[in-house]
């Protein structure tokens, strides 16, 4: 089903009658040359691209509950390429650029809004690791200004930014961050992997993975056994529990992070804005919410729901950074359960099963990642390959210690990201 | 969440720190190896369900306790001093 401007104008004259379902409900085939577990953001990008770049349409997306119900609906829309260090760098670099033609690859409208992204600094020492963030970033080749006081002031001129505590003291601008319609981004990658022959079954749980002489035969669910050549594990939160059925442990812990959103307003907020000294950061959603969040919880969780602390950090937080806020009314918070690793970075890798594939440990940023992560995650399960932007996204890193990716630099413990 | 410290008695959640799963209290031989060491550092369980972890009391009593909690509900299960945990 194509989508136009004028067939938005004529089911707008007709009733809104004339869409159908955008993908199929087929039941699972006997067998597949692929199987993805998992149908969130990056195991449809994954399939998506399976079939479009290496045209493997004999494959199927495996979803315990329905699409858009997990982490791929519950994040904070957020779509930036402002890492650091090497590895991260260039994969976020990368995938950023793929946003930018999202909407023309899928012809769908994820509603991609690069309004830009201001990080704050509050002190002369944060200024300078801004500054070195921004050369980093310019160096990939992206987008970054160093905007003083001022600066900010045109753009968020609604800050306190003569708060006692933490006066703000400039921000590292990025233009091309933004956020984008988080469930269109889940619905226009199903509906284009259906549209290229994927099955996507929804409601089937994987229940085991069947292994041979240390090679991946396939998948037993709750709607029966599935053979497959190739078997890929994108589960996210679920990842330790999915990979166990393969006999593995993996570095990550499971916690919860929570997000918020206010009553819709008129447009108040037009950038993402984070806060330097603490965990805050916020943009307004093309409904008049404000979509906001802070750090995980601090404990592992399955949840999917967190604890009163973490919300009273972030709504002071809040108030510390924009007094007006408090005269919005919060409407809802969720939690979303985050994949952590020891260093804070990803997992796109073989396993030592093979035909068996793992894309994991995304943590709190897998949003913005959803077309990297599939674009790279199937090019190794296509190829054997490594795709260059994702390559350092190695398993072995934790056992060996090199190739580390600790962006915050607080250390490469799982308590501490 | 409110714990139970075997010291002080229930408590809120924000007078402790958390460490993290309890297999730090087996800490392996420093020859143990490479694999035995990067389970102890890196690779977890990850139950979604009961778990062992360590909370430190650092806004109380400053000991270190063993919580038997579920992860899934987030129910405090039970509570123990980390010095009289089987290892």
């Amino acid at each position: 089903m194509g989508y136009s401007g004028f067939r938005v104008i004529k089911e707008g004259l007709f009733g809104q009658k004339g869409w159908k379902p955008v993908w199929r409900d087929p039941a699972p085939k006997a067998a597949y040359d692929a199987v993805i577990i998992g149908g969130g953001g990056h195991g449809l990008s994954t399939a998506f691209y399976l079939a479009k770049e290496h045209g493997m349409t004999n494959i199927a997306v495996l979803e315990k509950g329905y699409i858009g119900g997990g982490n791929v609906g519950r994040n904070t829309t957020i779509v930036r390429a402002n890492y650091f260090l090497p590895g991260n760098s260039e994969f976020y670099s990368h995938s950023l650029k793929m946003w930018e033609t999202l909407e023309q690859e899928l012809n769908y409208n994820v509603m991609h809004s690069q309004r830009g992204l201001i990080n704050l600094f509050h002190s002369d020492s944060q200024r300078d690791a801004f500054a070195r963030r921004g050369n980093a970033m310019i160096n990939q080749g992206d987008d970054a200004i160093l905007l003083d006081q001022d600066g900010v002031r045109e753009y968020l001129p609604y800050l306190d930014f003569d708060n006692v505590r933490f006066p703000i003291y400039g921000g590292l601008y990025h233009p091309r961050g933004g956020t984008a319609r988080h469930d269109a981004v889940a619905w226009g990658y199903a509906r284009g992997a259906d549209l290229r022959g994927v099955d996507i079954i929804q409601n089937c749980e994987v229940t085991g993975i069947d292994i041979e002489g240390g090679v991946v035969k396939g998948v037993q669910t709750t709607r029966g056994a599935i053979r497959a050549k190739k078997v890929g594990i994108v589960v996210a939160g679920r990842s330790s529990q999915v990979a166990a059925m393969a006999g593995m442990r993996l570095p990550i812990e499971s916690h919860v992070l929570q997000a918020f959103v206010t009553e819709g307003l008129k447009p108040v907020i037009d950038h993402v804005v984070s806060f330097g000294m603490g965990h805050f950061y916020i943009s307004q959603s093309d409904k008049g919410g404000l979509v906001f969040g802070g750090d995980i919880d601090f404990y592992a969780s399955y949840a999917a729901r967190g604890n009163l602390p973490m919300k009273e950090h972030v709504m002071d937080a809040a108030m510390t950074l924009m007094p007006m806020i408090g005269k919005a009314k919060v409407l809802r918070s969720w939690g979303g359960i985050m994949d952590m690793t020891p260093d804070g970075s990803p997992i796109i890798d073989k396993t030592p099963t093979e035909g068996l594939f793992i894309d994991c440990g995304w943590c709190y940023g897998g949003f913005k990642a959803v077309p990297g992560s599939g674009f790279s995650f199937a090019h190794l399960m296509a190829t054997g390959q490594h795709h260059a932007p994702a390559a350092k996204f190695r398993l072995d890193r934790f056992r060996t210690g090199a190739g580390l990716m600790d962006e915050e630099g607080t250390g490469s413990q799982h308590n501490l990201h | 969440m409110r714990i139970t410290c075997p010291n002080c008695g229930e408590r809120d959640r924000r007078e402790f720190y958390y460490q993290g799963d309890a297999v730090a209290l087996s800490r392996p031989a420093p020859d143990a190896g490479l694999e035995a060491w990067d389970d102890y550092l890196h690779n977890r369980e990850n139950p979604a369900g009961d778990t062992r972890d360590l909370w430190f009391h650092e806004a109380g009593c400053g000991a270190w306790v063993v919580v038997t909690r579920n992860t899934a509900t987030h129910a405090v299960l039970d509570t123990a001093l980390a010095e009289r945990s089987p290892r």
